[in-house]
């Protein structure tokens, strides 16, 4: 199981790890919910380097240690601290395990979670890489999407924005290709998903490339959207003209099957409008909040309590 | 390679040392290179470029380097640069050893990732490092930034 193993791609999750780390967060979430103290976890520490700004991995990580009973040390500013002085993530990482059980760390290089779980004695978690993978932003959204509908199978998941650069959808739709589920793939010409991910997804999954979100959206069950960075535009007028394509609005949720649901990793800025916040379609708050059972969860699992 | 029928190469035979023939043909010098020899070495190099191959009808590079051993490390090398190379091993005038180079299942600290963001390209005390997805074609897949890299970017950053 995972106990005491790194945790840098969804390919470190087995799927029968996977649903076992879903039934732990439900036992959370019911824990939570009752106001119960939970004090598994009363001697262990959590180390976070956050070189990145995050609001809600941060957070939600650093919740989760503590509801476990767990305390949380963390560098308010990693980068103006060891790093500014030039030290290397390698030594950083061999110095913060002798000081905690466990490690969160995101980083703005791709792939620096695998460098540091090779220096790290204790196990690492990848909160975002580059834009690489961020494997526990994958397993809360697919909590949600269970929760909601109890698998994965026969579902069509569209996933709506950017996709070259947004982590979480390359996270997310390797983690779906281990599922007979449908995946649509939506977004502009100059942000599609990297070659480097699709060919990495099993053989006989298939995904359909798409940038005519109308085309698929009436048989979606899981509108998930992305935020579009404005400054990935060189030209503002073509940033404006993809925002006006893809934002979400009532007029969408109107076009949508019953019962699909829309989800959003969030932040988000001008994709989906306010008025959809109160739809029966809207989870992406929902999504947010599940972040702290999730990860309570995945914590427990690799530091072998549970 | 020896001969052409008409005419005997102006390259004798070496006594001890290494032959590397069926060089993809314009690769030789990246070879040498490779395996970091500039010709300011002790021992004799010899290089023949566009030679035609008795086997294959088509142009090859040879090259012949006297006194000189290949490590498991430089025949990886080789193997990136150009697949079909063959090496002999020579002792005494006569091939003691003949056998392909073969690509490895992983290569550590031959090719840089063509990935600028990727952190193998920090200063951090690592090398380079890739999975062998395919090696006919040639795929490459970094096991840091899982990005994947095929030729002629993979030639260039070695």
């Amino acid at each position: 199981m995972l106990k005491q193993r790194d945790v840098v791609s969804v390919d470190d999750i087995e799927t029968d790890e996977m649903f076992a780390i879903f039934e732990l967060a439900k036992r959370y979430e019911n824990l939570l919910k009752s106001g119960k103290r939970i004090s598994d976890f009363e001697s262990k520490i959590m180390a976070t380097f956050f070189y990145e700004p995050s609001t809600r991995t941060r957070l939600s990580f650093e919740s989760a240690m503590h509801r476990l009973g767990g305390s949380v040390i963390s560098v308010p500013e990693p980068k103006s601290s060891s790093a500014a002085k030039g030290e290397t993530l390698a030594d950083t990482m061999r110095m913060a395990s002798a000081y905690s059980d466990i490690i969160v760390i995101r980083h703005p290089l791709d792939g620096s979670a695998r460098l540091a779980s090779r220096f790290s004695s204790v196990p690492v978690i990848n909160g975002g890489d580059g834009s690489g993978q961020h494997p526990t932003q994958t397993l809360l959204d697919l909590y949600t999407i269970w929760k909601e509908f109890g698998g994965f199978d026969n579902l069509t998941i569209t996933i709506l924005g950017d996709l070259k650069y947004g982590r979480t959808t390359h996270s997310l739709v390797r983690m779906l290709s281990r599922f007979k589920s449908t995946v649509n793939l939506v977004s502009p010409d100059t942000l599609k998903m990297p070659e480097h991910v699709i060919s990495a997804l099993s053989k006989n999954f298939k995904v359909n490339v798409s940038g005519d979100l109308n085309a698929v959206l009436p048989k979606t069950d899981v509108l998930y959207v992305t935020r579009i960075q404005k400054e990935r535009f060189v030209d503002p007028n073509e940033y404006q003209g993809v925002i006006g394509a893809y934002s979400i609005n009532i007029e969408t949720t109107e076009a949508m099957k019953k019962g699909s649901i829309i989800m959003h990793p969030l932040p988000r800025i001008d994709e989906i409008s306010p008025d959809v916040d109160g739809t029966i379609n809207a989870r992406y708050f929902q999504q947010a909040a599940n972040g702290v059972p999730v990860r309570m969860a995945l914590i427990s699992k690799m530091l072998g309590v549970n | 390679m020896e001969e052409n029928n008409k005419s005997t190469l102006k390259v004798s035979k070496i006594k001890d040392g290494i032959v590397i023939d069926h060089i993809d043909h314009g690769k030789a010098l990246k070879v040498l290179s490779t395996l970091g020899i500039s010709g300011g070495e002790e021992f004799t190099v010899s290089v023949l470029m566009n030679v035609k191959s008795k086997t294959m009808n088509t142009f090859k590079d040879v090259v012949k380097i006297e006194k000189r051993v290949l490590k498991k490390g430089e025949l990886d090398r080789i193997s990136l640069v150009s697949p079909g190379a063959t090496i002999n091993i020579i002792k005494n005038f006569e091939i003691e050893k003949k056998f392909k180079v073969e690509i490895p299942d992983s290569i550590i600290g031959i090719v840089k990732c063509s990935n600028q963001n990727c952190i193998s390209n920090n200063k951090e005390p690592v090398n380079a490092e890739f999975r062998v997805e395919s090696k006919a074609p040639l795929i490459l897949r970094c096991v840091y930034c899982d990005r994947t890299m095929v030729q002629p970017e993979i030639y260039h950053k070695i």
